[in-house]
């Protein structure tokens, strides 16, 4: 397959950057998105020139590092599906695709498709943890839970922080990622103690980070590639107003 | 985590709590857009009928005054937060997409602001023209009927109002949606009845408010 790449090129932050013309010949279908970019910067790197920079892990859509915007939607076509788990088989041979670093002004570009998604980090930092001594881990089954709430906490907690959802919003909105992380210990048993602080905490670090509101535009749950829900985001509302009724 | 270390914002400062004032204030206009438009109705039952509610509306006296200041605050509050949050919105995405390809968001969701600011301009005009009488005269305060059914048999004044009523629909078929959500109340299994709700009272506030210009222009429409 044969395709044209329409791709943000940035040489570092203080760059402004521009659209380039990548041609990325000989794709074979079954190769995934980021193996296409491999085959094209192998050809660039034998041309001398610089090959287009883009995050990556694990390749098997569980780290949360990869992403891009495709075609205007984060992640591209394929709904709850990271960029690496993406493949060519789903383009058209001879498309023009377009592809975009995550834009908001809290993940500053850093070069071409790489991004600082440090924002996401330090709300993590604020509230995204429990308080506990360490020391040889607690029997599993001291605390029982009930199953639906364990699932659910567990339908927040298969977050993995990739940041499509602050892309796809129009907003630049990071509440989908903040309420599936406020969610997961909300929930639990073991996230009491410091549910009210939490919450207060994390939606604090997110707000000074220079992210949007939610206008509930739901673009952030159509480009999830863990399919995480909206209503999250009625939770994480209804966590805040809690904390600051009891306090 | 020690409280010393806590910086939280005050509730009212945080989106979220912004998101609540929106929503509070939206519902309180959304009463009112209904109670408003059941009362009106009353415009098909005749004339006797319509200027004697217009009439006991007005001898309400004190109250009138104390829900009308009501109004005016919810809707200030409502257009002043709303444009605090479209600011910070538009801020928030400096450099945009070349290419945008929505998934999930609507017509109505990505035109809130539009269509609420073309809502407010059209509050300013209705109460100019059939409260205040200012815009088209003649008008007779104590004939609602008459201005009503006057100023809806010209083609541009009901053209307008149609417009606007098109323009409150598709608020509220997001606003609905959206007012649950900043109030906390929503949950996966009534995902779809909240849409249902929503599209409803979009539809319906629709319908029942332009019945009116429709119905009074073509009944007067010069044969
Ligand atoms: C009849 C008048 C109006 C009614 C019934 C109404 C109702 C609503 C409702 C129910 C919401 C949803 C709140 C939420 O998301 O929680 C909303 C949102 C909104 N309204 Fe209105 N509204 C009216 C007029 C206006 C006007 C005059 C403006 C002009 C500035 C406006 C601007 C907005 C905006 C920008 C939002 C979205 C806020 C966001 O999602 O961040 N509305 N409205
Ligand atoms: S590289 Fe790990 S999720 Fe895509």
């Amino acid at each position: 397959m044969n395709f044209t790449l329409r791709v943000w090129r940035q040489k570092d932050a203080s760059d402004p950057g521009r659209m380039v013309d990548h041609r990325a010949d000989g794709i074979i279908p079954d190769m995934s998105f980021l193996e296409m970019l491999d085959v094209v910067n192998q050809k660039l790197i034998e041309k001398g020139e610089e090959p287009i920079a883009f995050d990556h892990d694990c390749r098997e859509g569980i780290c949360g590092c990869c992403g891009a915007v495709v075609n205007g939607t984060a992640h591209g076509p394929l709904p709850a599906t990271t960029l690496c788990q993406l493949y060519m088989r789903h383009f058209r041979d001879g498309d023009v695709i377009t592809i975009e670093p995550w834009r908001a002004k809290a993940f500053p570009v850093l070069r071409d498709l790489c991004v600082d998604r440090g924002a996401l980090d330090r709300i993590m930092y604020a509230g995204g943890y429990i308080t506990v001594r360490t020391g040889s881990a607690a029997e599993a089954n001291a605390i029982p839970i009930p199953k639906p709430i364990a699932d659910r906490a567990m339908d927040a907690a298969a977050c993995i922080g990739c940041g499509a959802c602050v892309a796809a919003c129009p907003n630049a909105s990071p509440m989908l990622f903040l309420s599936a992380k406020v969610s997961q210990y909300a929930l639990l048993p073991q996230g009491q103690p410091e549910r009210e602080l939490r919450v207060k905490k994390m939606v604090a670090v997110a707000e000074a980070s220079g992210f949007g509101a939610c206008s509930v535009h739901a673009e952030c749950e159509g480009v999830c590639p863990k399919n995480i829900k909206l209503t999250f985001i009625s939770k994480l509302n209804r966590e805040l107003i809690r904390a600051h009724l009891k306090s | 985590m020690a409280a010393s270390q806590t910086e939280a914002l005050s509730f009212f400062s945080t989106t979220i709590g912004k998101k609540l004032i929106m929503s509070i204030t939206g519902a309180i206009l959304l009463c009112f857009v209904i109670v408003h438009m059941l009362g009106n109705l009353q415009v098909f039952a005749g004339q006797a009928k319509l200027n004697a509610y217009a009439a006991f509306l007005q001898s309400l006296g004190g109250v009138l005054w104390a829900f009308r200041a009501l109004m005016l605050l919810a809707v200030l509050l409502h257009i002043y937060t709303g444009l605090t949050l479209w600011f910070q919105n538009r801020a928030s995405r400096p450099i945009r997409y070349h290419a945008f390809t929505p998934t999930k968001s609507t017509i109505s969701s990505r035109n809130m602001m539009l269509l609420g600011l073309a809502l407010g301009f059209f509050v300013v005009y209705h109460i100019l023209h059939l409260t205040l009488g200012k815009v088209h005269p003649p008008f007779d305060p104590a004939d609602v009927f008459t201005n009503v059914v006057r100023g809806f048999s010209q083609p541009l004044i009901a053209g307008a109002y149609v417009l606007a009523m098109i323009f409150l629909g598709l608020h509220l078929y997001h606003g609905v949606w959206s007012m649950f959500q900043s109030l906390g109340l929503t949950a996966d299994r009534f995902d779809r009845a909240r849409r249902g709700l929503a599209t409803l009272v979009a539809v319906a506030l629709t319908a029942g408010n332009i019945s009116m210009p429709v119905a009074i222009f073509i009944s007067n429409m010069p044969r």
